[in-house]
């Protein structure tokens, strides 16, 4: 790795002011997204600016209808965590699903968002939930937010300090891991939150996105049945080394019929 | 920079540059060489160690991250003489051939077996997701992380 300073402040603002100081500094957050990119020389950093020691970043709550969760929660957390089982039990599956027990007890749920890998996890899970990204100095809705592959709505010294998610009436999440990095080849967040069925898919194209056409068919009829001879037009597939572009629109259709099936009564 | 921290429940204090991965503080600065190096990548688990009580990747944390820390190492688990349950259990039940991997899996079944006293099979193997061994096949690993569940 190439030499860097590092900080560590305990406050948003003293980190906000750190990212201000130098153009060529980074947040850290698990850093196990940012340290490998690091050692790649990927990244390089002249100051990382570590945001462990904000304490006002970790803890999830229930508040009006959503659960609040910091930027610096841990998917183990939220994985293990009795309100979000209680509340969205799709999204504590969705957290238990990522990488592997050592990367869950540092990887953050703000940093997985942030990075915004197009084979990540939580994109669909905020996408499908309709959720909303906090950060120091404003909201911004999941739809909103997540722009196109490690691209986000995020300016570059902004802070994501929490997610709020609506509490939606039901909710599931299935992915086909890669086998090796449990990243998603597909992952497909299917839910019904007060404005209808949301249908967020992962790691088949270079952005999170929603299938709208499998929302619609949904809405009409909420089975199985009812999306499987539908074609899912106007997006780029991905294609490489673990799935080719049809494999991964056919498995986008097969995730979604799972879901469907796993959340109807 | 200086770092202070426990390690093994031992206080050190050394000047390390913030490039310093913790596995190679570890290893190079404080001489403790148990815990192993494989990929660096963060896909191996070799370098598991327990921070605060969690199991976590070593090379994928930074050694000023751990300030202030209570850091555990596969040094840290025998008693003297009397070697930790789960080594012990490793060692009856050939849980290791070369022994490269052995420190982290260790340090991982030991984190499980916090969370999770009496886990399944299934349980122990998808627990193991992040650290591979090259030798054994995993079969008596397994056996042997079951037979400390059992112990207890
Ligand atoms: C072996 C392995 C397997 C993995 N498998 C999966 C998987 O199956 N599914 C999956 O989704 N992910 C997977 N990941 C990625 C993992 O979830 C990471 O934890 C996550 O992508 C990044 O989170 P982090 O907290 O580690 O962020 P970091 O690496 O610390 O940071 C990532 C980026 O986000 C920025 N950032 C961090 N926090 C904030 C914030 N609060 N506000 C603004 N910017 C911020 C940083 O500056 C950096 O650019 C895997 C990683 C590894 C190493
Ligand atoms: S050396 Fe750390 S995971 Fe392989
Ligand atoms: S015993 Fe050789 S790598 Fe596991």
């Amino acid at each position: 790795m190439y030499q860097f300073d590092y900080e560590a402040p305990d406050s948003i603002e003293a980190a906000v002011a750190a990212l201000r100081e130098n153009d060529e500094s980074k947040l850290v957050a698990g850093g196990m997204t940012l340290l490998p990119t690091m050692k790649l020389r990927l990244a390089r950093p002249e100051v990382l600016i570590d945001i462990n020691n904000i304490e006002s970043l970790f803890g999830i709550s229930e508040l009006e209808e959503s659960l609040v969760i910091g930027a610096m929660t841990r998917h183990a957390d939220v994985a293990m965590s009795s309100i979000v089982q209680n509340f969205i039990p799709g999204l504590a599956c969705l957290a238990e699903s990522i990488g592997d027990p050592q990367v869950r007890n540092r990887g953050t749920i703000g940093g997985s968002v942030a990075n915004n890998d197009s084979a990540a996890d939580y994109p669909a899970g905020l996408v499908g939930l309709d959720a909303t990204v906090v950060t120091d100095r404003r909201e911004i809705s999941a739809d909103n937010f997540f722009t196109d592959m490690f691209e986000t709505a995020l300016e570059v010294d902004e802070i994501i300090t929490a997610v709020r998610i609506p509490i939606p009436q039901r909710a599931t999440y299935m992915k086909f891991p890669n086998p090796a990095s449990r990243y998603a080849v597909v992952g497909v967040m299917i839910a019904e939150v007060s404005d209808g069925i949301r249908v967020a898919v992962t790691g088949a194209s270079p952005c999170v996105f929603r299938a709208t056409v499998l929302e619609e068919a949904l809405e009409e009829d909420f089975t199985p049945e009812a999306i499987a001879n539908i074609a899912i037009d106007g997006v780029q597939f991905n294609e490489d080394i673990h799935a080719s572009a049809e494999f991964r629109a056919h498995l986008v259709k097969v995730m979604a019929r799972r879901a469907v099936l796993a959340i109807s009564s | 920079m200086e770092v202070s921290l426990s390690v093994n429940g031992k206080e050190v204090s050394e000047d390390v540059e913030p490039r310093t991965l913790l596995v190679d503080f570890l290893r190079n600065d404080l001489g403790m060489t148990g815990t192993h190096i494989g990929c660096e990548t963060s896909q191996c688990g070799a370098c598991v160690v327990h921070v605060d009580g969690r199991s976590i990747k070593s090379c994928t944390l930074l050694a000023v991250q751990a300030e202030g820390a209570e850091v555990t190492t596969i040094e840290g688990l025998a008693a003297g003489d009397e070697l930790h349950p789960m080594q012990a259990a490793f060692r009856e039940e050939h849980g290791l051939q070369c022994g490269f991997c052995t420190p982290g899996m260790i340090m991982s079944a030991v984190d499980l077996l916090k969370n999770n006293t009496d886990p399944t099979t299934n349980e122990i193997r998808d627990w193991l997701e992040g650290n591979m061994c090259r030798c054994t096949g995993y079969h008596n690993i397994v056996k042997s992380i079951k037979s400390v569940a059992e112990l207890e």
